[in-house]
């Protein structure tokens, strides 16, 4: 077994163990690199058969090629897509102009809240990586929100020898972090091993890509001349710029990435 | 050709320099992105203080504040040898949890000591927890000999203590280092303060390490995880804990012990003959037979122990203390049973490593148990140094894990 084989079979059984144990549940799509490697191997341990939902959070402000991208690839690998949207928000005009804070957290955090009610499940699979952020670095595998979708870092349940915590007594879900052992670098090599989709908003076009997706007007591009995975995975393994450096919610002012966390977001 | 990766914890009592020491090795190796220093000058502007290595670890805007590291953390770093990735375990006694599930994900460790303070109650504690979780690659480092004026005597004195103390945990360091993490001193570089010490950097030793070995060529063992009917036919599914396995091998599902073989390995996309130690996978069986999760694969004459009695050492580390005889969650592998702590032989505190007493009727939090466990339902159970994966196991209360044990 190489590297990647064994980050791959970790995921894998994590995957499984979390089927097991809450058998109602979703994984969280955001049509990103790290989802859809998760999803790529969520496929592969179900033997291309999931069990269960797969769930897009549209803010309604997404790039317009993540959404032909979704429904292409929802198709043809026969996935039960679900779409949550925080509809009377956007109604309401919700949007980054009026805070980017309040923003995340109606469009993103609400939508899921209420998908969650609407869908009562248990627990969801969410591609977060530790080395993505400081604050992911902190998470577990298997971590508890509760009601209110607040995440009590200080307080979190031990993990030790692939034992996790269990079903919880409350009505709090768990967030499932299969990627959780992942660098962004391992994810780009694994897309080149495994030849996965990628939406082509990462390969460069006129010198610029996108290195981190979210919402349309709160993500900027990178300089950067790799227009394909390779070239990609060549970058990384030289680049000094963090991977989130071009995601505004992370940056407009301290800790807004901890805070948006400690109150639910993904 | 691949690098290979190595987790690495860094453990150690609080305050004595480990967020300090990571920030350093990262900066040496360059691995910090160019951001990461912006955002925290700005942080730490914010907050009215100086940037200062440590900050780059704990990233919580609580752990800034409060200058103590909380959670375990995990950060990245790469040498020409191989990449590490640096598990951070907060030195607080009110984190041990945290710790332990930090140390748990690592393979080798550094123990860090303030060589002025010396050693104290967590890296006695620390160091009784690496021995319990089977790290046994470990190098102990002496921070801060800046303030003892980089005394060789003072360096070997708190040398003798610890290595006295690891000794009794039959841990042999592979180095014991005189460093300043904050300037650098032996960490990536040489020290010109401490001409008497000859021996390795910090990166040389951690580079000398060995990366674990691959269990394959052990006896077979793979837990089932769960049953999935796929196409009308059941697959059996889970990670081999060790050994390998192909079509047609007479393997015996314990503790059932029915005797089948095996029929083919399910895999998607891809076509597989044969799978080995530490690959989640799928098998189909020559025959349907009633299998569940907890169910432990083995070859036919080459068999698992099967048992509803065994001694163990276990480390308590929930806030509720547990009695003798007190219905408990036992998992051991995917293996899920009740059970209860029919004795504990000896009670022991798990930082000075004193006996506490004999014939004890509980256990509190932090307190090593010397104990025979009795389990409802008869498991399948191995010695922690034969094939660790059946040799240790969780006691979980209210789906929280309260206890990690090594069965002896």
């Amino acid at each position: 077994m190489d590297y990647l084989d064994k980050l791959e079979s970790r995921t894998i059984f994590i995957i499984r163990e979390a089927y097991h144990e809450f058998k109602n549940i979703a994984m969280l799509w955001s049509i990103g690199k790290d989802s859809t490697s998760l999803l790529w191997m969520v496929r592969k341990a179900f033997f291309g058969k999931i069990p269960f939902p797969i769930m897009h959070i549209d803010t309604s402000y997404k790039i317009p090629e993540i959404y032909s991208f979704r429904d292409k690839y929802a198709k043809e690998w026969g996935l039960n897509l679900i779409i949550s949207r925080n509809e009377e928000a956007i109604k309401n005009g919700v949007s980054p102009d009026k805070g980017r804070f309040e923003c995340c957290n109606a469009l993103k955090t609400e939508a899921l809240k209420q998908a969650i009610k609407k869908y009562k499940f248990k627990a969801l699979l969410l591609g977060i990586r530790r080395d993505e952020h400081g604050i992911r670095a902190k998470e577990r595998y298997f971590s508890p929100r509760n009601q209110d979708f607040l995440w009590d870092y200080k307080n979190q349940p031990p993990e030790l020898w692939d034992q996790f915590k269990s079903g919880s007594d409350d009505n709090s879900h768990i967030r499932v972090h299969p990627l959780l052992h992942w660098t962004e670098l391992d994810i780009w090599k694994y897309v080149q091993r495994e030849n996965i989709p990628i939406t082509n908003l990462y390969f460069a076009k006129n010198g610029k890509r996108y290195r981190s997706l979210g919402c349309l007007p709160c993500c900027s591009l990178i300089e950067s001349n790799a227009s394909n995975v390779k070239e990609v995975v060549e970058e990384l393994k030289t680049t000094r710029i963090a991977e989130r450096s071009g995601r505004a919610q992370d940056k407009e002012r301290a800790y807004m990435m901890q805070k948006l966390r400690s109150l639910g977001y993904m | 050709m691949e690098k290979e990766n190595m987790n690495l914890v860094i453990a150690g009592h609080v305050d004595h320099g480990k967020s300090t020491l990571i920030g350093r090795l990262l900066f040496d190796t360059n691995s910090l992105p160019d951001g990461r220093i912006e955002e925290l000058k700005k942080t730490c502007k914010e907050l009215g203080h100086d940037l200062e290595f440590a900050f780059i670890m704990d990233s919580l805007q609580e752990e800034v504040e409060q200058g103590i590291t909380i959670d375990t953390t995990q950060t990245f770093f790469k040498t020409p040898k191989r990449n590490y990735t640096i598990i951070d375990a907060p030195g607080h006694k009110e984190f041990v949890k945290n710790m332990i599930t930090g140390a748990s994900q690592a393979e080798t460790a550094i123990l860090i000591i303030d060589v002025n303070e010396g050693v104290k109650e967590q890296t006695k504690r620390h160091a009784y927890i690496l021995s319990m979780l089977g790290i046994n690659q470990l190098i102990v480092i002496l921070n801060k000999m800046d303030i003892v004026d980089y005394d060789e005597k003072r360096f070997n004195e708190v040398k003798n203590i610890i290595l006295n103390f690891l000794d009794n945990l039959k841990i042999k360091p592979l180095y014991v280092i005189p460093i300043v993490a904050k300037d650098g001193d032996n960490v990536a570089k040489p020290s010109d303060k401490m001409k008497w010490y000859s021996g390795k950097t910090l990166l040389q030793g951690l580079d000398s390490f060995q990366v674990a070995g691959s269990l394959t060529n052990r006896s077979l063992r793979m837990p089932v995880q769960d049953i999935y009917e796929i196409n009308d036919k059941p697959i059996l599914v889970g990670c081999i804990e060790s050994g390998k396995l192909k079509p047609d091998d007479e393997v015996i599902i314990l503790p059932s012990n029915k005797a089948v073989k095996i029929k083919s390995i399910e895999s998607f996309l891809a076509d597989k003959k044969e799978a080995e130690a530490g690959e989640s996978i799928g098998i189909t069986l020559n025959q349907l037979i009633p299998v569940k999760k907890g169910d432990i694969i083995c070859k036919k004459n080459d068999l698992a122990v099967v048992a509803n009695r065994f001694s163990a050492n276990i480390f308590w580390m929930s806030k509720n203390k547990i009695n003798v005889n007190e219905k408990i969650i036992l998992k051991l592998a995917t293996q899920k049973t009740e059970c209860v702590i029919e004795e504990i032989k000896q009670k022991i505190n798990s930082s000075s490593l004193k006996l506490l007493e004999e014939h004890a009727k509980e256990l509190r939090e932090m307190e090593i148990g010397r104990v025979i466990i009795k389990t409802l339902k008869p498991i399948v159970i191995e010695k922690f140094n034969d094939i660790p994966g059946l040799g240790r196991f969780v006691l979980m209360q209210n789906s929280e894990i309260c206890a990690g044990g090594i069965i002896i």
